[in-house]
């Protein structure tokens, strides 16, 4: 990321959105909206005084709402750029009319409540959609009991927790009573390979599942962990190495069968009732904490993109891919990559990226000897 | 006279990752205390934005000459501090990295006190070396505007069509008589079902038409001299003809094959058979005879022998089980599986396809794998639990790609690694997947792992893209990181180093005072070897000086 942000060729233009294109490959006019931070990017220096000051509270969306940020606040810390910004919804001076504490405080007076939404031109000869994923909301599949029982929390709630910088300080902190959970469920396709759901599978969730509960162990000798899974999918270079050793030096479970419902007892302790496949017989199991590992879906806005660019998507609104070029969308001049075009791991991303900056140059080289001819 | 020192040390919390554990105010208030520091900083995240930014105003609000930054280790962050100094306006080899974090607060969880007292010890032995190091220039060398592909299959084409498209000469090599490598053997190419045989031959005549690409078949490689940007490449086709070429980047796209399925199941090349068998007989409508099929699945993968996945197979069994319900809508197909990887979106849905069509999924384990009897597949249905007895017509095998026996010799020519499965090691296993560790070399499609054609291709374009940063820019900037033949007098020319470097980097020269080892400074990866191994000391490691090393240690006894 700071790689990025510090590369010659490279202007970053974070918080920002995509308006509006046109024009074709070559020569693409692109309306960007640089939404207001209400803090001057170019004064702060991110020194947090105005955040350690900041009265006012708001969920920390970047830690899954698991602890308050300020209403100024910066995204994560190593955020590129490193700048505040005023979250408008939440601020008192923007809801009440007073406050301006952020702004005596900066003595850099980078503080700026009349900012406006900027719209910035850009002309560009080949265009990038990047958009990732997110994360498929299981609080409908009312059987998991995501937000109906406290100790259920996601996959990527569970990154949070396991993050020495997150809000527990990396530690297995469950959210009912705070104690640290020994014993830990972990319930796959939650929304993936589910015709009411998204159809697909998610690829990397097997994969992270056996991660998550490596990781647990590590921290705590005592972790028992145990993967609910239909097909273990752990199909990438050394993946099945990593699902053995999950068993063999980690101790984790791995159990084939569906999840039928998670129950609470009177300690909130959740119980999994199963059927587990290979026995065939329902059966449950008591833990301390369950983490859904949800399916991930396409960005929301990435059909709003696909229509201001004009590309298709396909059938679950991910970029359309196919060959001879798996970079190429159905429109010359705009290439995909990553999670974008469909679930896909890191060195898949990464390895797809470099294929559209491929893409993007040789369109550009081509239309530069068409120029000449 | 020599300049003083102005040390700057920068301690980082990494959120908590070091803070946590240990004292950082104390190390820092300890590091003033430090011979030569005049300048000390904590940091939250000395590698955020404004950590950098602290660096650079360090610098120059305190004119330091040296900087330490104490966090975690040189491979995540060490370009990044280095270009901080630089951008600073300070030489980037003044700048030393100690590890407080892997090598200390992370490892001494559970003992403040203790790893406190050592993050001082490093902190003290990396100020110590820090005034010792010395400015360096980054070399800097010419790049050929040549690539060579090696290896004539999607993969092979795929990069040296991308290459030659946008200008650069290309030398495409394959060791068979002919270019198409295994999609040729195919008959459809899932997801999307394309001819495969048409769309390699499209591919192969695209190649043939282009002006930037010499094509040698037949032809393998013989040596591999030089290095990135300047590659002496020999090769050599089945006349006998010896060729050179001189190469800036290499692409190393040999594909792999399918094991051998001899000893398998009962496998007789007839009735048992496997996947590639079958792919012929669907090319030359060879199935209309056979009614009941059987698809065993992970044939000689996922065992103890061979660990891993072979991440195809599953798709092109159900692609083919599709292929003949289409053909022969009365056949009966059973997939025997332990677990289906129909990994993604298109996946998925031709997997659910498949089941809608009447296609059979079994489910077995490893502990007891089907028996093939005459006739029958005998095999343990592991849901069911229980024994089921399949009619079988034509039985086939999927079976693992596997790394082909070449590879342990070519690797050794181009000095690139393999994995224990005999495929290529990327540098990075997720951040740098198409890159060697070795720079100049990139490797894509099944030599580097299973994959479909869809994902090879992409890997392809991607380390045509990779290896073009070097051809485009016409130079390559290497690491001063470099051994040099500091004190020539004491060099006898008894070529012990030369036939020691791993790198080729070293070469024997005349000069007025006699026979000298040479080093050639960007071909030499900093290893060391010659400099442990030269009895006369004449070898010095820039960067990692005697001087440089007993600084440091003196400074651990110090206390």
């Amino acid at each position: 990321m700071l790689d990025a942000g510090r590369h010659p060729n490279i202007k970053i233009m974070a918080y920002s959105e995509v308006e509006d294109a046109k024009g074709e490959a070559g020569n693409f006019k692109v309306k960007i909206r640089k939404k207001a931070r209400y803090v001057n990017e170019n004064i702060c220096n991110a020194c947090g005084e105005c955040i350690e000051k900041c009265p006012k509270k708001a969920p920390d969306s970047f830690d899954m709402g698991l602890r308050d940020r300020k209403a100024i606040y910066i995204y994560f810390a190593q955020g590129i750029p490193a700048v505040a910004t005023i979250d408008k919804d939440v601020c008192t001076f923007f809801l009440k009319g007073r406050c301006k504490l952020c702004e005596k405080i900066c003595k850099k007076g980078a503080i700026d409540y009349e900012q406006k939404d900027e719209i910035v031109e850009l002309d560009v000869g080949a265009v990038v959609i990047a958009t990732g994923l997110e994360m498929f909301d299981p609080s409908h599949l009312t059987q998991y009991g995501y937000k109906r029982l406290k100790n259920i929390i996601t996959g990527l709630e569970y990154e949070r927790l396991i993050n020495a910088t997150g809000p527990t300080g990396g530690h297995l902190l469950r959210p009912s009573d705070k104690k640290l959970a020994k014993k830990v469920a972990y319930i796959q396709c939650v929304g993936s390979r589910d015709l009411n759901n998204c159809n697909y599978c998610s690829s990397v969730c097997c994969m992270y599942a056996i991660k998550d509960a490596m990781l647990a162990r590590e921290h705590d000798s005592e972790s028992d962990s145990y993967i609910f899974h239909t097909d273990f999918r752990n199909v990438g270079k050394w993946f099945q190495k990593y699902e053995r050793r999950g068993k063999d030096e980690y101790g984790i479970n791995y159990i084939r069968g569906r999840v039928a419902e998670i129950t609470e007892d009177e300690e909130q302790n959740p119980v999994v009732w199963y059927e587990d496949t290979i026995e065939r017989k329902v059966k449950s199991l008591k833990v301390d904490m369950v983490v859904l590992s949800t399916a991930a879906k396409p960005s929301s806005d990435a059909e709003k993109l696909s229509k201001m660019f004009g590309y298709e998507l396909d059938e679950n609104g991910f970029v359309r891919k196919n060959l001879p070029y798996p970079s190429d969308t159905t429109v010359p001049g705009i290439f995909a990559c990553g999670f974008s075009q469909g679930p896909m791991d890191i060195p898949e991303s990464v390895a797809a990226a470099s294929a559209a900056a491929d893409r993007v140059m040789e369109t550009l080289a081509g239309l530069k000897l068409k120029k000449r001819a | 006279m020599e300049e003083k020192l102005r040390i700057g040390v920068f301690v980082c919390n990494c959120g908590t990752n070091i803070g946590g554990f240990l004292d950082v105010p104390e190390v820092a208030e300890y590091s003033k205390t430090l011979p030569g520091v005049v300048y000390v900083k904590e940091n939250l995240f000395t590698c955020s934005e404004s950590g950098v930014n602290e660096i650079k105003e360090g610098i120059k609000n305190n004119n330091l000459n040296r900087v330490v930054v104490a966090a975690c280790t040189p491979l995540t962050h060490e370009p990044t501090f280095r270009a901080a100094c630089e951008e600073a306006g300070l030489n980037p080899y003044l700048f030393e990295f100690v590890n407080i974090r892997e090598q200390c607060s992370w490892v001494h969880k559970n003992e403040r006190e203790e790893a406190t007292q050592k993050a001082k010890d490093l902190v003290r032995m990396g100020v110590a070396r820090a005034s010792k190091l010395e400015p360096k220039d980054r070399i800097t060398a010419g790049v050929i505007p040549s690539a060579l592909v090696i290896g004539g299959g999607i993969s092979g084409l795929s990069a040296a069509l991308s290459l030659a498209n946008r200008g650069f000469k290309v030398k495409l090599i394959e060791k068979e008589k002919k270019l198409g490598g295994l999609v040729k053997s195919l008959y459809k190419i899932y997801p999307e079902n394309i001819n495969a045989e048409e769309y390699i031959n499209q591919k192969i005549n695209e190649v043939k038409k282009n002006k930037n690409i010499n094509v040698f078949t037949s032809t393998e490689i013989k040596n591999v001299g030089g290095y990135i940007g300047n590659y002496k490449v020999k090769a050599e086709n089945d006349k006998g003809n010896e060729l050179n070429f001189d190469i800036g980047v290499i692409i190393v796209a040999t594909g792999a094959k399918t094991l051998s399925p001899e000893g398998l199941f009962s496998y007789d090349g007839k009735k048992v058979i496997d996947m590639l068998q079958l792919e012929d007989k669907l090319k030359n409508d060879g199935i209309s005879q056979y009614k009941n099929f059987v698809m065993i699945l992970c044939a000689g993968s996922r065992n103890n022998e061979r660990v891993y996945c072979s991440r195809i197979c599953c798709m092109s069994a159900i692609k083919n089980a599709l292929l003949i319900k289409e053909k022969n809508p009365e056949s009966k197909i059973f997939i025997l599986y332990r677990d289906l990887q129909a990994y993604g979106t298109t996946n998925e849905e031709t997997l659910r396809r498949a089941k809608i069509n009447g296609i059979r999924f079994v489910n077995y384990s490893l502990n007891k794998l089907p028996e093939v009897e005459d006739n029958t597949v005998r095999v343990y249905n592991e849901i069911l639990g229980k024994e089921l007895l399949i009619p079988a017509d034509l039985i086939i095998l999927a079976t693992p790609l596997v790394a082909p026996e070449d590879n342990e010799n070519l690797s050794k020519k181009l000095k690139v690694t393999l994995d224990e499965n005999g495929f290529y090691l990327e540098a990075h296993i997720k951040l740098r997947p198409l890159d060697f560790s070795t720079n100049g070399i990139y490797v894509c499609g099944t030599a580097h792992w299973p994959a479909s054609t869809e994902e090879s291709t992409t890997q392809a374009l991607g380390a045509a893209a990779r290896s073009s940063i070097h051809l485009e820019k016409k130079y390559v900037m290497v690491e001063p990181i470099v051994s040099s033949v500091y004190y020539e007098d004491e060099c006898r020319g008894c070529g012990l180093c030369a036939s020691l470097c791993p790198s080729n980097a070293i070469e024997m020269v005349e000069t007025p005072k006699g026979v000298k080892a040479k080093v050639i400074e960007v071909a030499c990866r900093g290893c060391g070897i010659c400099g442990a191994s030269c009895y006369r000391h004449a070898i010095r490691m820039n960067h990692f000086s005697d001087e440089q090393i007993k600084a440091q240690i003196r400074a651990f006894l110090e206390e």
